[in-house]
Parts: C-alpha cells; sequence; structure tokens
C-alpha cells in the first residue's frame, strides 16, 4: 500500500514518518509542498516539523501550498489523511479539522515521553488499537493547546471525534485534555503527541506509536 | 499613499496565555494600573501608492479572513490611514 508523506520547507519529521510507514508494511511515497500530484497514493501523513519557519500562524502558509491543493478535496472524498503535530496544525487550518491549535498553557516548548489514552478506534488511523488503551509516545511542540467554541466541543464529544487524551497531566492546557480528533468521516487524523518516533524500543519511549500506521495499511491490504 | 492596517487578535473565549503572562508582569514591574486582563494580538500593515477602493478594500477584508487571521480563533478589524 503507498502511503504518501509531504515535505514543506521546514517539516523535521517526514524520515521517522516514512519509517514508520515501511515499520507497518506499506510503502512510503514522498510528497513535495510544490507539486500536485498525489502519485496513487491511498493515504497521506502531514509530518511533524516547522512549516514555512511558523510563519503568521503555525500551518497557515503550507495549507495554501500546492499539495494542499490536491489532497484537501481528497480528504473531503474519504482519502485517509494523517496530521502529526505541525501536520495537525495544518489541517485545522485547512478546516479539515474543526479547531486549532495555540500556545501551550505555560508558554514554554514541551519535549516529554507523554502518555495518551485511545478514546476512538474507529477511525483510518486507530483501528489496531484497543478503547481505553495507553501508550506513551513523544511530546514535542510550542503550540499544541487544542482549542475550540463551546458546540464545536460538544460536538466532538458527542460525535466520538476524539481520538486520545492526555493521561494524568494535561501539558498544554487543550480543552478537554485533547491529544488528538478525527474528522466525523473518521478518514482524517491529527495528533498532536508523536506516534512516528515511537515505533521500534531501540529508538523510542515504546513500539506502542505503530499502530497508528498499521491501522491504515492493514485494513487495505 | 496609504496604509491599511488589519489588527488580529484571539476571540475573548480562546485562552491567550501570553497576553496573561503579560497581564502577571506590569504590576511586578510597578506600573500604577492594574488590568483585569490583557489580550496580545498581532498587526498586519499594507502599505499602497494610492488610497484603496471599496473593491480592493473589500479584497483586503477577504485576505484578513482568510490568510491573515483563522477565524476559528481570532476576530479582525481594519483600518485606513491615509
Amino acid at each position: 500500500m503507498r502511503v504518501g508523506v509531504v515535505t514543506f520547507p521546514g517539516t523535521l519529521d517526514d524520515h521517522d514518518a516514512a519509517r514508520a510507514v515501511k515499520y507497518a508494511g506499506g510503502e512510503p511515497v514522498s510528497l513535495w509542498h510544490g507539486d500536485t500530484d498525489l502519485k496513487d497514493v491511498a493515504g497521506v501523513i502531514l509530518p511533524g516539523g516547522f512549516s514555512y519557519g511558523d510563519y503568521l500562524r503555525c500551518g497557515a502558509i503550507a495549507r495554501f501550498s500546492p499539495i494542499m491543493s490536491s489532497i484537501i478535496p481528497a480528504a473531503e472524498n474519504g482519502l485517509p489523511v494523517l496530521g502529526i503535530c505541525n501536520g495537525f496544525q495544518v489541517l485545522c487550518e485547512s478546516h479539515l479539522l474543526p479547531g486549532a491549535l495555540t500556545r501551550n498553557v505555560g508558554l514554554h516548548f514541551l519535549c516529554r515521553d507523554q502518555e495518551i489514552e485511545i478514546v476512538n478506534t474507529q477511525s483510518a488511523w486507530s483501528g489496531d488499537f484497543t478503547r481505553g488503551q495507553r501508550i506513551t509516545i513523544p511530546l514535542k511542540n510550542g503550540e499544541g493547546s487544542y482549542q475550540c467554541d463551546d458546540k464545536t466541543l460538544q460536538e466532538l464529544e458527542e460525535n466520538n471525534q476524539v481520538i486520545a487524551r492526555y493521561v494524568g497531566i494535561n501539558p498544554n492546557g487543550s480543552r478537554n485534555a485533547i491529544a488528538g480528533i478525527t474528522n466525523k468521516q473518521g478518514n482524517v487524523v491529527g495528533i498532536m503527541p508523536h506516534p512516528e518516533h515511537a515505533i521500534d524500543a531501540l529508538t523510542g519511549p515504546s513500539a506502542a506509536g505503530l499502530a497508528f500506521f498499521t491501522s491504515l495499511v492493514r485494513a487495505r491490504v | 499613499m496609504a496604509r491599511v492596517i488589519v489588527d488580529v487578535v484571539l476571540k475573548d473565549e480562546i485562552l491567550d496565555p501570553q497576553g496573561d503572562a503579560i497581564s502577571r508582569a506590569l504590576p511586578r514591574m510597578g506600573f500604577s494600573f492594574t488590568p483585569t486582563a490583557v489580550r496580545q494580538g498581532k498587526s498586519f500593515i499594507l502599505s499602497l501608492d494610492h488610497a484603496p477602493s471599496a473593491s480592493e478594500l473589500k479584497e483586503i477584508e477577504n485576505a484578513a479572513a482568510t490568510l491573515l487571521s483563522n477565524p476559528v480563533i481570532e476576530t479582525f478589524t481594519i483600518r485606513v490611514e491615509n
């Protein structure tokens, strides 16, 4: 299964995302921000980093890049898209996901191993988890506080659109301790901590992040 | 010559940790006033070589609503200095 990994100027985690796809049994395909060709991929990952230097707002410039002009309509038609960290910010700026990511409540950039609880196992990217499963994966962000209005928050909870919540502490002040969400269709997922850095015990705090990638790859084999 | 200034601020219901930090810093510095809240925003100054027409202002408003601000969390105001 071909899974696209987008590289914007300032993207950092595209190599780890591609490696995670490979570990999961898929074929990673590099997608360039300046192209519009999705190269027949069956899913797309928007990796972490600082696209366009985080200028204006995180993800705001990336949202208007040529590759996003192809990804946005494809995602609206059901293409599975996973946005990690900066990718989550791009998905919110693109209005593929509701809400926005804002400055961490303590104003510090955080870098730590973070426990999260998987809440939704129905999405294209979380089917290989069990509901309530707790995993520890790296968290590294300065603007990871998930914010939305009360009505949106209520809808997210009622429609089971919360993918994962922080366990123990709420590191960045996200509403309802939200670490990740999905759209109503379940094909677009955004998550702040980094599952692609936790796919091998040698290089991460656990290998539990791999299930995000196997969820997609195995379901489509 | 004219300048069109777009001021962008977070909506009232959106947490503003930077504004909160400034709010806490002010009394520490010994200023006599004590604001009940501080909200931090940003400004975009668009310089034109002429006074903007009504249709140009409409376009600037469109740009402010799509690129310069994120309507999910922010509001904006536009003012013109001739």
